[in-house]
């Protein structure tokens, strides 16, 4: 079991525990099953939509909401796409018929589950929303190390536009250190807002000061 | 006084309605899937209205301190077009989402055969889900439209304590009364009911089971006329307890069956951004 998987178990009441327990099971046998009948995988449209029915684990997937509280239901989605080893095109259907918080949670797992930037258009698809739950969780780690400098920089104004702490950013220090575009546009929308008499987000300071500080005895910079 | 509006289709209305809501005490709604005026022409278009009831309109709904949920059907008009039919076998996959408090807009329009199958299916579907279920009883040939609805509750696996008919009137209350299914009475500025007669309603049939909505979309309705009937009440001589229980308890109580009822307000009153508390409340 998981650190987070223990965590979580601890957190829960008996009910929910054993709801847990057994949907991660569930997910874990769908995996080991799936594991010697698939490869064969597509993402045409058509079998996004027409799927025949549902494994269990994905229909349980959508209630863990109410199963262990909201509270929880990040961590116990991630567990179970963890538990399913969910594929690309599992993890692609289940962010299109999610709910923005069952596509929270694919955004959450993306780094495990898929290795290459192939999973990228979820992560554009959340950005092009204003939901700053999505926004939040789309600038994590897979952005990080998969968003082009054009992408990134747009998910950095656009925390900053809909008010997303850039604290949730993955990897601003080392992506935003020297990134002379960035900083670009960080000052002119600072001056847009300023011409408009409207105040400034404290976060473009700290972002713009981050794009202005080549080393400073950080760790080395990574310019992608 | 706190309200709590049990069948407002808000895809149609305002942000301005939304504060005007708010103001006037409403703090949760339940907006039914319904049809849009313009007919659709294939399930593809349901399923983005599906999306929307549980994605964009909750979290539109949230900036304004205002919970949403939604219930999830094929309507019944729609119900006799056989391109949009194909929705009946998605439904399962909406059924299970947390933002789902019941299953509907269900029931009659023309009383067809289409619309029998559709009905019989979608009560089901309710039973199979754990989900209370909303049955619109139909505009034309009320009386009989309810009769016709009573039977096919009665041969559903769906006990009548799980259903809410809605748009009843003086015609039509006795009837879903005595059958034990909840009472919904859509309070419009011209057609269906008026605060005046909603509340001689009330002094007939008392407080119990009723919900009062404003069943406000895209026609001429009035996303307030909650509020104004609870004033009525009031004026009336009913107690704060029967105004609760008609406009936030009974709704509670009702879609509560469906275990999926999230009340806590969205945030408004902390002063933050409404930005900033959607992002605390979806976690980090
Ligand atoms: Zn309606």
């Amino acid at each position: 079991m998981t650190d987070s998987a223990a965590e979580l178990r601890a957190a829960l009441d008996d009910s929910a525990r054993a709801w847990l327990d057994k949907t991660l099971n569930q997910a874990a046998e769908h995996a080991k099953s799936s594991a010697a009948t698939s490869g064969t995988a597509s993402l045409d449209e058509a079998s996004v939509e027409q799927q025949p029915a549902p494994a269990l684990w994905e229909l349980r997937f959508a209630e863990a909401g109410r199963r262990c509280g909201a509270a929880h239901a990040d961590t116990a989605r991630v567990l179970l796409l963890q538990a399913a080893q969910a594929d690309l095109a599992t993890v692609t259907r289940l962010y299109r018929q999610g709910t923005a918080d069952e596509r929270r949670a694919v955004l959450l797992s993306l780094p495990p589950l898929v290795h290459g930037p192939q999973a990228l258009p979820l992560t554009e698809d959340a950005l092009r929303t204003n939901d700053p739950r999505l926004v939040a969780a789309a600038v994590g780690p897979y952005a990080a190390e998969h968003l082009d400098a054009h992408g990134w920089r747009h998910a950095i104004l656009k925390c900053l536009f809909i008010g997303v702490p850039v604290a949730a950013v993955a990897a601003l220090r080392t992506r935003a250190r020297g990134d002379a575009e960035l900083a670009r546009m960080l000052g002119d929308y600072a001056a847009e807002r300023t011409a408009a008499g409207r105040p400034v987000p404290d976060d473009l300071h700290r972002v713009l000061g981050l794009t202005q500080a080549p080393g400073e005895g950080h760790a080395p910079c990574k310019e992608s | 006084m706190r309200i709590f509006d049990p069948h407002i289709h808000m895809t149609s209305r305002t942000t301005d309605d939304y504060e005007a809501m708010y103001a006037a005490g409403v703090r949760a709604v339940v907006e039914p899937a319904f049809w849009l005026g313009q007919p659709r022409t294939s399930p593809a278009s349901f399923y983005d209205y599906f999306d929307g009831l549980l994605g964009w309109e909750p979290f539109r709904a949230a900036q304004y301190g205002i919970a949403h949920h939604c219930t999830i059907a094929l309507n019944p008009k729609e119900a006799n077009d056989p391109r949009c039919t194909p929705v009946l076998d998605q439904l399962s996959r909406y059924l299970v989402k947390d933002g789902v408090v019941a299953v509907g807009e269900i029931g009659y329009d023309s009383m067809t055969p289409a619309e029998d199958r559709a009905l019989a299916a979608q009560l089901q579907l309710a039973a199979d889900h754990e989900l209370p279920a909303l049955v619109h009883t139909p505009h034309r040939d009320k009386l009989a439209g309810l009769r016709r609805t009573l039977d096919v509750v009665a041969e559903s696996a769906l006990d009548p304590q799980w259903v809410l008919l809605d748009h009843l009137n003086e015609t039509t209350v006795k009837e879903a009364k005595d059958a034990g299914c909840w009472l919904g009475f859509s309070v419009y500025p011209d057609t269906k009911m008026d605060e005046v007669r909603m509340v001689a309603l009330l002094q007939t049939y008392g407080p119990e089971k009723v919900l009062v909505n404003s069943a406000a979309d895209w026609g001429r309705s009035d996303p307030l006329k909650t509020r104004k009937v609870a004033e009525a009440m009031l004026a009336a001589g009913f107690s704060e307890a029967d105004v609760d229980q008609v406009l936030w308890q009974n709704p509670v109580t009702f879609y509560g069956l469906s275990g999926r009822l999230v009340l806590d307000p969205p945030g408004k009153e902390t002063g933050a951004t409404h930005e900033g508390n959607s992002i605390r409340r979806g976690g980090e």
